[in-house]
């Protein structure tokens, strides 16, 4: 387990916004009736965050549900947790129409930071980024440039983006043209 | 000639020096210039030549519409052609170049063509490719291919950075006019979210040079207020040098900015390009001077009366010391006062009304300046400059009166509306006959995904050309948009707006009136292309009756202006020769951009490493530092081999097929999809995937399976693993995970939504490798954890454990024939386990493969490879594979297709192996030859090489083909096609060339 | 571009977050069934000038499949659905008829 790194070994960027890579995190996706009481009760019983509604996040600490699709969810937690977390939602709801995998290796994560975070977002995504319409709570699968990817705000001025694992390289060097100097757009000011 | 004035010009600053070059010679002009101005302030009015005549040009106008003064910008990686002198700002050290001149500007070689103009008419080129070949090949072509193109291609990659920017807004506005400024104002202190774009670097349009007075004082007060009103909204975006570049379905409107472009030393993207989504457009985009059709109106020194104006209140630049008005309409005499004002001469207005009695025509005269009304231009005197005008009576045939010298005409045929962003989603125009000009009907709008008009026009681009009625319509029509996205506009009187009241235009098509073909062939329509007014009067009588024919026919309104200045006269003319009105021609269609927009700026941050997605497995670092080899796989990059020192490609993939079939290799086989599918119905669902009952397969165990569409082709293929009682873990194909995903989801959600099924893409969350060879146990056992005997892991079974410390599932399978495992482990450990691997395996002659050898080894087996034997027409009978079909099963994907008559018939191309006689490597795709011709008179096929090697392991070339009715031809010999050589004959074989018993993989 | 809501998670994005799957509501013709009905599936498209059913999914977004009621002329969107269903819903067809009087109606 020592010896499990990330796509990009924390990558940094430091520009109009710092582009930072999130270390390991774990990561289960689940599959199944959302709105069901006894997958709520799972959840929370193995991932410790209630379940949140249409295309919401929950965070409590380290731990965050995000809304992927009316039928999903993917559980954030401590790197070690997430085969017990699966694990243990799985036989939770055995019997059950659901199903947990820990996808923890499956994915990068990237802290987009600072006061210009917003506009280096707006540079690959197609979505709205203006405070006010997008704000904590809610997650948002768009694409980065060419790249699906995951985006919700994980801080005040912190935003947080996932994507393939195969792709970090790609994203992080997205992200870093995108923070480079120069690039203030202050279509946010 | 043209030169600075000693006073005046509100944009420049004349503290602020700026040197540049032209055609290599220093020049300097002030910050505020634009390179027009500027090489116009240092008495250049020759700046370019004709297309096709290549006949001396000058500046026409002062913003975007400009068809003639095109240079060459930047030098090196940041040269660019074709762009606007009158659109590009000065800075200190811009070059400049000429363009479409030889050997110099001054004295071009390509003139000479104008010398030919009779024998050029329009069409000139179609009519051409009517004429024998050899005329076309030797003589045309290779004068058509010298005089063909604008400007030169840059050589070197575009050095500067570029990118796109997602906004979202209720209102855009585009053009900072006052009827924009007023447009935004309303919608900003209605509180929508607005953006506002202008295209130049200043706000307020024309209103200040034309005098315009608004709430008592001069307009530029008033748009001061204005701008720094909206610069105070939290809720309003303003963009200078954004131009609103096209505009598109539901809203969706591309801005073009130049941030970088007049200041290149800062370190900023040269350009960045908006990609806007508006619940509203308005368009503010102003109106165009139309040019008169005159003989000589293209000779330098001839230009709009409201460039003039510009040239004159804007930079303080005289286009010459005695200007000759030329009108249709009163606004020009507003560049005859602005003239005088600045001291110049206007030896006369020419009006070609009966009468001008208007304010503005009361005021020339009352400032002294000669009024002929009833009169035109009959010719332009002068070569590469103007030197005088010929008089004459507007209702003539063109007989001069009088001659007047004069080094500058201002001529002006009257405004239309910048309709293009209106037009550009298919927004309609209606004829105003009073004004001579098509405006927006706004009755018949653009509509939006919610089937309402999402585009209205405010100011000039409505066609309420004079300023006060322009800032009403801005005002009034804002009003309505507001209340159509449930905003309350502020109960606010518009400003007051005084402008001189204008008298209605005449009409004026071709100056004089009864102008003969000797004068209608020095009528330029399309100063760009070289079209005049002779050339559309002879398609006319060719029988071009649409206007969109003519236009190509003419090459009227094409190249890098479309016709900006030359649309509605050309059309004009075109109906006239028609005996047809304007609104039954019609126009051309406008479509986006405005103006040329770069190429790299639509690319954004496309481009070199990150071009596209570059697909990564967790050891790709690891391959890179061992000299892999790169082959693209979908947006994967796989190693196809490693090469070491000295050894060619196919040196390293031959050492890379021997060691893994004698001793021990690795293959990174991350890139395999992997899918989860689980549920209570998943063994169902299974089996409608599979051709073969895959249900039937016990947890722990493995089974090879094929996927089909609906037609029964095949797709893709892989090895399938039951996890558990509800739960399959489908392997496909590198290029095929994402794919096959979506086909699993779209018949779960789509077809079978009752079924519960889950699928989990887990591609990417195992590094998977291949441990293959006589020694593959050893290294396993080596590592130990997991008993990887072959009485407790046998072929096509697969186990879990901790491996050498590492978690991972163990496969036993094989597609190399060898003694084979391959194992995943999570992508986070994926490098530390391949570094293991490698370094345990030293001892056992371990070495990594790549796809090649992989592919080599797959061929020795017969094995098939979905993209090679495959095409999309191939189903799986096809590849021998009817094994894995099953006979049972009522129903699975593709199961109808294949009972089709084709499908079953005999005469189907069959896989089969080929040795070559010789022993020889076939040509991938090499075709064999049947007797007799198909029904085009095609030689008939009777096969065709699928995948081809030279196999190390056999010393001899193999492949694979398709071959009519194969499997019942063993043993015969055909031929195929090589280019360049006699045919190759190979004898038809088994495909399975090596091992065929399989008991290496057995062991 | 176009401009989409996805009924599954209520996002509205623009058409580079979607794919696009042809005609909506097709009947499957499976083994057994007679040439002309599996042509029909397999290769028979309408391609109306006008009110049109459309699959699409939300590929960069959700995943989920939906279905979008169109007219091919104006690019009017008069609603979308999602894709467990075999016809347009009742208030999709109301949509559709407030808009287009003259809709000959679904099949």
């Amino acid at each position: 387990m020592s010896e499990a790194v990330t796509a990009l070994n924390g990558a940094r960027y430091e520009g109009i916004a710092t582009i930072a890579e999130a270390p390991l995190g774990g990561m289960v996706t689940l599959r199944g009736d959302l709105s069901g009481a006894d997958l709520g009760a799972a959840v929370q019983e193995a991932a410790g965050v209630a379940v949140p509604g249409r295309r919401g996040v929950v965070a409590e600490g380290p731990r965050t549900a995000l809304w992927m699709a009316p039928d999903e969810l993917l559980l954030l937690m401590p790197y070690a947790e997430a085969p017990e977390t699966a694990a243990g939602i799985n036989a939770a709801l055995a019997g059950r129409f659901a199903l947990a995998v820990d996808v923890s290796d499956a994915r990068a994560r990237f802290h987009v930071s600072g006061p210009r975070a917003r506009e280096v977002l707006a540079k690959l995504s197609p979505v709205d980024f203006a405070a006010g319409v997008f704000a904590p709570g809610e997650v948002r699968r768009t694409r980065a440039a060419q790249a699906a990817a995951a985006v919700w705000m994980s801080g005040e001025e912190e935003f947080s983006l996932i994507c393939f694992r195969s792709v970090a390289r790609y994203v992080f060097d997205l992200l870093s043209m995108a923070a480079a100097p120069g690039g203030e757009v202050g279509a946010f000011d | 000639m043209s030169t600075r004035l000693a006073t005046g010009g509100r944009l420049i600053d004349r503290s602020a020096r700026r040197r540049f070059t032209f055609d290599g010679r220093a020049h300097e002009g002030y910050a505020g210039d634009t390179l027009a101005s500027a090489l116009l302030a240092g008495g250049h009015t020759l700046l370019g030549r004709s297309f096709k005549y290549h006949r001396p040009r000058g500046l026409v106008a002062s913003g975007a519409e400009e068809p003639n003064a095109l240079v060459g910008l930047g030098a090196g990686a940041r040269f660019e052609p074709n762009q606007r002198a009158t659109t590009t700002e000065l800075f200190d050290g811009l070059q400049a170049v000429s363009q479409n001149a030889w050997p110099s500007l001054d004295w071009d070689v390509g003139v000479v063509n104008n010398a030919f103009a009779r024998f050029l008419p329009a069409g000139f080129y179609y009519k051409m490719f009517m004429h024998p070949r050899p005329l076309w090949k030797h003589l045309f072509e290779p004068f058509i291919r010298r005089s063909a193109g604008l400007g030169r291609a840059p050589s070197e990659r575009d050095a500067d950075r570029y990118e796109h920017f997602y906004a979202f807004c209720d209102v855009l506005v585009v053009g900072g006019g006052i009827a924009g400024l007023q447009a935004a104002l309303a919608a900003g202190r209605a509180g929508a979210r607005v953006i506002l774009l202008e295209q130049t670097a200043h706000w307020g349009g024309r209103s200040p040079v034309d005098g315009v007075r608004i709430d008592g004082g001069p307009a530029e007060a008033w748009i001061n207020a204005a701008v720094q009103e909206l610069d105070g909204m939290e809720n309003v975006t303003l963009r200078p040098r954004t131009m609103g570049a096209g505009v598109y379905d539901h809203g969706y409107v591309l801005g073009y900015e130049r941030v970088g472009d007049h200041d290149p030393a800062a370190e900023v993207p040269r350009h960045r390009l908006w990609r806007i989504r508006a619940a509203r457009l308005i368009t503010a985009t102003g109106a165009l001077e139309r040019p008169l059709s005159f003989a000589g109106n293209d000779v330098p020194g001839v230009m709009l009366a409201s460039a003039v104006r510009d040239y004159v209140v804007n930079w303080a630049v005289s286009p010459g010391d005695r200007t000759v008005v030329v009108t249709n309409n009163d606004d020009a005499y507003r560049t005859a006062l602005a003239l005088k004002s600045a001291g110049l001469e206007v030896p006369a207005i020419l009006d070609a009304r009966p009468r001008a009695e208007g304010e503005l025509p009361e005021m020339a005269r009352a400032h002294g300046i000669r009024v002929e009304t009833g009169k035109g231009v009959a010719k332009v005197r002068g070569g590469r400059h103007v030197t005088a005008v010929g008089v004459c009576a507007q209702a003539g045939e063109g007989a001069v009166l009088e001659e007047i010298a004069c080094d500058a005409v201002a001529m002006s045929g009257g405004w239309s509306p910048v309709v293009h962003l209106w037009s550009h989603c298919g927004g309609k125009l209606e004829w105003d006959a009073a004004q001579a000009l098509f405006r927006p009907d706004p009755d018949r709008a653009p509509t939006g995904h919610d089937g309402h008009p999402f585009v209205a026009t405010a100011g000039a681009a409505s066609g309420a050309l004079q300023a006060d009625r322009a800032m009403a319509d801005a005002d009034e029509n804002m009003k309505n948009v507001l209340q159509g996205i449930g905003r309350k506009s502020p109960s606010r009187k518009p400003p007051k707006v005084e402008s001189a009241e204008e008298a209605p235009l005449a009409p004026v098509w071709q100056m004089p009136q009864g102008a003969g073909p000797a004068l209608r062939a020095k009528m330029w329509l399309d100063y760009q292309n070289d079209v005049k007014v002779s050339d559309v009067r002879l398609a006319a009588q060719e029988g071009y009756e649409s206007v969109e024919h003519t236009k190509r026919y003419t090459t009227l309104g094409m190249a890098t202006d479309q016709g900006k200045l030359s649309n509605i006269n050309g059309l004009a003319t075109l109906s006239q020769a028609l005996h047809e009105e304007i609104p039954q021609v019609g126009t051309t269609t406008f479509r986006p951009p405005y103006t040329p927009i770069s190429m790299a700026a639509i690319a954004g941050e496309a481009r070199g490493p990150v071009f596209q997605p570059l697909r990564r497995t967790p050891m790709h670092e690891w391959h890179e530092a061992n000299g892999a080899d790169w082959e693209p796989v979908g947006q994967w990059r796989r190693p196809y081999c490693y090469r070491r020192a000295g050894e060619s490609r196919r040196d390293a993939v031959h050492r890379e097929v021997r060691n893994t079939r004698n001793a021990l290799g690795l293959l990174d086989a991350s890139t395999l999809g992997k899918i989860m599918v689980s549920g209570p119905d998943a063994e169902r669902f299974i089996d409608m995937l599979y051709t073969g009952k895959m249900s039937t397969l016990k947890p722990g165990k493995c089974r090879y399976g094929l996927m089909c569409d609906e037609n029964g082709f095949l797709m893709d293929d892989g090895v399938c693993a039951r996890l558990d009682e509800r739960s399959f873990l489908c392997h496909t194909t590198s290029g095929g995970a994402e794919r096959i995903h979506g086909w699993m989801e779209d018949w779960l959600q789509c077809e079978w939504w009752d079924w519960q099924v889950h699928v989990v893409n887990l591609t990417e969350q195992f590094a998977q490798v291949a441990v293959v060879g006589p020694n593959a146990r050893n290294l396993l056992e080596r590592l130990g954890g997991i008993d990887v005997s072959k009485e407790t892991l046998p072929f096509m079974a697969w186990t879990e454990g901790t491996l050498g410390g590492f978690r991972a599932r163990v496969f036993r399978i094989s597609f190399s024939g060898e003694l084979s495992f391959e194992i995943a482990v999570p992508a986070s450990e994926g490098r530390a386990f391949w570094e293991r691997l490698v370094e345990a395996g030293e001892g056992f002659g371990a070495m990594p493969y790549g796809t090649e050898a992989l592919h080599v080894m797959r061929a020795e087996k017969g094995f098939i490879m979905i993209g090679d034997e495959t095409d999309g027409t191939i189903i799986p009978q096809d590849l021998g594979l009817d094994w894995a079909i099953s006979k049972k099963k009522e129903d699975f994907l593709g199961k109808r297709g294949m009972e089709r008559v084709n499908m079953t018939s005999p005469d189907r191309w069959k896989l089969v192996g080929l040795e070559t006689l010789d022993g020889s490597v076939l040509p991938d795709g090499a075709h064999a030859p049947a007797e007799g011709l198909n029904a085009n008179g095609q030689r008939n096929t009777q096969g065709r090489v699928t995948s081809t090697y030279y196999s190390p392991t056999l010393g001899r070339g193999i492949a694979m083909a398709l071959v009519h009715r194969g499997p019942e031809r063993m043993g015969e010999t055909i031929a195929f096609n090589v280019p360049g050589r006699t045919p190759v004959k190979a004898k038809i074989v088994e495909p399975v060339f090596y091992d065929p018993k399989g008991e290496r993989q057995n062991v | 571009m176009l401009l989409l809501t996805c009924p599954n998670c209520g996002v509205t994005a623009e058409e580079s977050e979607f794919h696009q799957g042809g005609e909506a509501h097709l009947r499957r013709a499976g083994p057994g069934s007679p040439d002309d009905a599996f042509e029909g599936y397999l290769f028979t498209r309408r391609n109306p000038h006008g009110v049109h059913f459309e699959r699409w999914r939300h590929v960069f977004g959700c995943g989920k499949w939906f279905h979008a009621a169109r007219c091919t002329a104006t690019l009017e969107v008069f609603g979308t659905y999602p894709a467990q269903t075999t016809e347009p819903p009742a208030d999709i067809v109301a949509a559709i008829r407030a808009k287009r009087p003259d809709w000959e109606g679904f099949r």
